[in-house]
């Protein structure tokens, strides 16, 4: 295999997509809208709770431990799923969990699987390798069906299909649902009721008629093998009730070790994702019921990158991520350039730290997620599980840059500095030499305010991305420090 | 070697030497706030309306002509296999009893469901279900469009998230449920009203 | 009480009004203040950058520049931000790289001693209202590394308020960032821009006459949107404000149009 796969092609880099979004009228638009929005709610929410700030401490601790014995409570939690009458297989890769995803449903002799959204199996591409194999993958999250009717890719963790109002979704149930089964009302109108009845009814048949499902799980119990998926319309309900055969694919970081832990993240995931004290509905089952639920289950455990990451003391706090999706809600740098800008199944903040940790930072976009962030410290600052982003960008911008130990595909490597920084690193270097000698500084400075009339309107080069849309700054006539000489220079 | 022991090898050298993680602090609250049972009740009622929930409030006396009113308008209603007999006496729906060998289709057929409850939870608004004897499998309070649920008040209500989970068995399919189905999904802003039941009637059954 | 001016590189360049404000602000209040000569930047750019090892001379300059001194008080959130939260872990990054403990000796040294100007003028001061006269109408812009790694919370805004004839108006979604960030701003010009646009249009709409903050860094970005739009609206240290007063004001030409001819 060649490199973890995120479920995406090759991407540009950041600055370059984002241009594209941020000239977007109706994007910005929808994205403000949508953001803004959440962000008020969130905030209600979480001020509900006087214990916030404990819940998110205990939080990170329980995630901390688990990674800490990751090992252990793999092991753990095989045996109770496996006990509790499901069976647990191991993807190293993408790759592989499309194969074993792949086979388990050919095995059942279906064509068609009924998905509830799920970002493991969006990050390693099972739709397309479902589909290679002529089995029909219908998703039946409302968003994520949108992004599928759409031939779209999605946005946003929550809510993949954030980018589009109601008008285009409208549009979209109207020219593509005939094409899939149902077909929408002639007459479908743009108001959200109508179009969750136009999904409803679409998918009804569907659900009726599903004998294979596959879901994620947003928690899976070691001690108990329980499996815990929170959702909102009803269609994770659908999709892990009614199918006989039920096939959960999850990444290794989403293991806890108690049933008793839930009593934190159940407590903060809501309020952090969408603004709920509690969403509407959440299953939890543990392997199979008799006579209630799917006869056979198996969970996938994916790697995919999530050991590399588990292997950098810096790096290893993004998986702790519960994929709320609060980070990319509060972003200002999300909120203009969009999810599509981060060229990966998680965009946003937490993208920019976990797609260069789970693909490795030698591809274009991958090089320039972390700089795709001003290091505003909004993110932190609503993370549940409180994972230092700003923290964890330097950190991968010390390795795009100077290059450094990292774990690739289980093996220690030493990086070496990316492409394209030459110039800069240049810069920064005689930048740092020239700040480390005061009597150069000084001389500069006054050469600068020798040259003050000369301020250009627009520089050259790359100065250019400055003054193509600001003025610079004045150069004043004398800097700080002669002053002081002057005025103040009898003392030390 | 196996991807199995591939990846625990993988994630034994990832953590070998890091120091231990610390304790998990529990300092957090059991419960928000300090409430009465029939406070409880009421901040459990706030809760679920807030979620475009319908509560209502009666004792054993009324709940079968409660029921009745409620299912006036079904014909069918799917009835788990240990209802207690006397909560559906006056309605006049036709009871369906829970059969394994029907299908989802069958049940699509049903107007409404009436269930019990393994508990619910005050400060955010949740039943939960456990597949119990008056709840009967997860599908039924699934497809059919509108569910009936019963509360025992005070016994079954807990104040939290926290004494839920203390209370309820793991090993049993667990179904939580706060408000009727509902989406965010487009532009953010909350509808109710997808897939699942799009109309929850909960009734609080207790001393009046 | 003696303290050190760390100035900050940007403005010793770009901004010394900032610095001369700094300076007459302290003497004001009794404050005997130094210029340690060898002072130069924290090393913020390469930091920030990716560039850590390049910011490593920095850290042991600026820690051999305020040797010795007590309080050692700068006018910059983001500057202030980057000695207390990165010198540590550049610290503690040199040990684990085998290069021994002196440089996070150096930072554990320096760390307690450094303040941003306002939670020099409360914390240690004890002041608020500070004497000082400024008859304008202002709005408060908390830069990030203020806001949220200082926690600066209402000590600007509670400074403002005790300015004699200023009248402080509200920013709308003050805590949102205004898109400067170091160098995002020229690699990612297009966010870094719509950003500031939506930051100055949301100064503009409180009809303040001028835009206050406590990082040059984020007023030249803001201010270079406002001059290129033609905004009359202007952007002013905080220190600049808190400098004026009755018998001293500010000069009248940086509320008005460009200072240089």
């Amino acid at each position: 295999m060649t490199g973890t796969h995120l479920g995406m092609p090759a991407f540009p880099p950041f600055p370059d997509a984002a241009r594209e979004a941020v000239r977007d009228g109706v994007l910005r638009a929808n994205l403000r809208h949508a953001t803004h929005t959440i962000r008020g709610k969130r905030a209600r929410a979480v001020a509900e709770l006087a214990d916030w700030e404990r819940l998110r401490a205990a939080g990170k601790a329980v995630k901390d431990h688990t990674l800490r014995h990751l090992d252990r409570y793999l092991l753990q939690l095989e045996a109770s799923v496996t006990a509790a009458g499901g069976t647990v297989h191991w993807a190293a890769d993408a790759d592989e969990a499309n194969r074993i995803v792949t086979d388990l449903v050919l095995a059942t002799g279906e064509s068609e699987v009924v998905k509830v959204k799920s970002m493991a199996t969006q990050e390693t591409g099972l739709n397309e390798a479902l589909e290679a194999a002529g089995i029909a993958a219908y998703e039946t999250d409302l968003a994520e069906l949108i992004v599928q009717l759409g031939h779209d890719r999605p946005s946003h963790i929550l809510v993949p299909a954030i980018h589009r109002n109601r008008r285009e979704i409208r549009d979209i149930f109207r020219s593509e649902m005939g094409g899939w089964g149902r077909p929408a009302p002639e007459d479908l109108g743009d108001d959200p009721r109508e179009l969750a009845e136009a999904a409803r009814l679409h998918l009804r048949e569907k659900f009726l008629r599903a004998k294979v499902a596959v879901s994620g799980a947003n928690f899976v119990v070691a001690e108990t093998g329980t499996m815990v998926v929170l959702e909102s319309e009803g269609n994770g309900r659908m999709c892990l009730t009614l199918p006989d055969t039920l096939i959960s694919v999850v990444g290794i970081e989403k293991v806890v070790p108690t049933f008793r832990d839930l009593e934190v993240f159940l407590q903060t995931l809501p309020r952090s994702s969408t603004a709920e004290r509690m969403n509407p509905y959440t299953t939890m089952w543990t392997g199979t019921h008799e006579g209630d639920g799917p006869s056979a289950f198996h969970l996938v455990l994916l790697d995919n990158g999530r050991t590399d990451t588990l292997a950098d003391a810096t790096g290893r706090q993004a998986l702790r991520c519960i994929r709320c999706s609060a980070c990319l809600n509060v972003c200002p740098v999300y909120e203009r350039a969009g999810g599509h800008a981060y060229g990966s199944v998680y965009p946003g903040p937490i993208g920019a730290v976990l797609s260069p940790q789970l693909r490795g930072t030698a591809g274009a976009v991958d090089a320039s997620l972390p700089y795709a962030s001003t290091l505003c410290g909004a993110c932190y600052e609503v993370c549940p599980v409180a994972i230092d982003i700003p923290e964890i960008l330097l950190h991968l911008r010390e390795r795009v840059v100077q290059g450094g130990p990292v774990t690739r595909e289980g093996v220690r490597v030493r990086l070496r500095p990316a492409h394209g920084h030459t110039a800069e690193r240049a810069a920064m270097r005689a930048a740092r030499l020239l700040l480390d000698h005061p009597g150069a500084l000084r001389a500069g400075e006054r050469l600068l305010a020798r040259a003050r009339r000369l301020r250009p309107r627009r520089l050259p080069g790359p100065g250019r991305a400055w003054t193509d849309t600001r003025e610079l700054p004045d150069i004043p006539a004398e800097p700080f420090r002669d002053w002081w000489l002057r005025e103040r220079g009898n003392r030390p | 070697m196996s991807t199995r022991d591939r990846i625990l090898s993988r994630i034994r050298r990832a953590t070998a030497g890091a120091p231990d993680a610390p304790p998990v602090p529990r300092d957090y609250l059991r419960v928000h706030g300090s409430r009465t049972p029939a406070e409880t009740a009421d901040l459990l009622a706030a809760n679920l309306t807030e979620y475009r929930a319908t509560v209502h409030r009666t004792d054993e006396d009324g709940i079968a002509r409660l029921l009745a009113r409620l299912l006036a308008a079904s014909r069918t209603v799917l009835v788990p296999p240990a209802l207690p007999g006397h909560w559906l006496a006056s309605a006049t729906a036709t009871r369906v009893h829970d059969d394994p060998a029907s299908t989802p289709y069958d049940l699509d057929r049903v107007d409404s469901v009436v269930t019990g409850c393994a508990l619910a939870i005050a400060e955010t608004g949740t039943l939960v279900l456990d597949g119990g004897p008056d709840q009967g499998r997860r599908r039924i309070t699934l497809v059919p469009d509108h569910h009936v649920c019963v509360v025992r008040v005070p016994d079954q209500v807990v104040d939290s998230v926290p004494q839920a989970l203390e209370r309820l068995d793991p090993t049993r399919p667990l179904t939580w449920i706060s408000g009727p189905s509902a989406t965010s999904d487009i532009e953010l802003d909350r509808v109710e009203g997808v897939h699942g039941p799009r109309t929850l009637d909960v009734v609080l059954l207790g001393a009046q | 009480m003696r303290a050190a001016l760390f100035v900050t590189c940007v403005n010793d360049a770009l901004y010394p009004r900032t610095g001369i404000a700094v300076v007459r602000l302290l003497e004001r209040l009794g404050v005997q203040v130094d210029f340690p000569a060898a002072q130069s930047c924290c090393g913020q750019p390469q930091y920030n950058t990716g560039y850590r090892h390049e910011a490593e001379p920095l850290l042991r300059r600026t820690a051999a520049a305020f040797a010795g001194y007590d309080h050692v008080v700068t006018p910059s959130g983001s500057c202030a931000a980057m000695i207390r939260e990165h010198y540590p872990r550049m610290g503690r990054r040199a040990a684990e790289e085998g290069r021994g403990g002196g440089l996070a000796e150096l930072a554990q040294d320096l760390v307690p001693r450094v303040h941003e100007l306002t939670e020099f003028l409360v914390d240690v001061l004890g002041v608020t209202d500070v004497g000082a006269y400024f008859p304008h109408t202002v709005t408060y812009h908390p830069s990030c590394h203020g806001l949220r790694s200082l926690g600066l919370g209402e000590r600007p805004r509670r400074l403002l308020a005790a300015v004699k004839g200023l009248e402080l108006v509200e920013l709308p979604g003050a805590d949102e960032c205004c898109g400067f960030g170091g160098t995002f701003s020229v690699r990612n010009p297009d966010v870094s821009a719509a950003m500031g646009t939506d930051k100055t249009a949301a100064a503009r709409a409180t009809g303040a006459e001028v835009l206050c903050g406590a990082d040059n860094s984020c007023l030249a970005h803001l201010g270079g949107i406002l001059r290129r739009a033609g905004d009359p609206m202007r952007t002013l240290h905080l220190a600049e404000i808190l400098a004026a007063t009755e018998e001293d004001p500010l000069e009248e030409d940086l509320l008005e149009e460009d200072p240089l001819p």
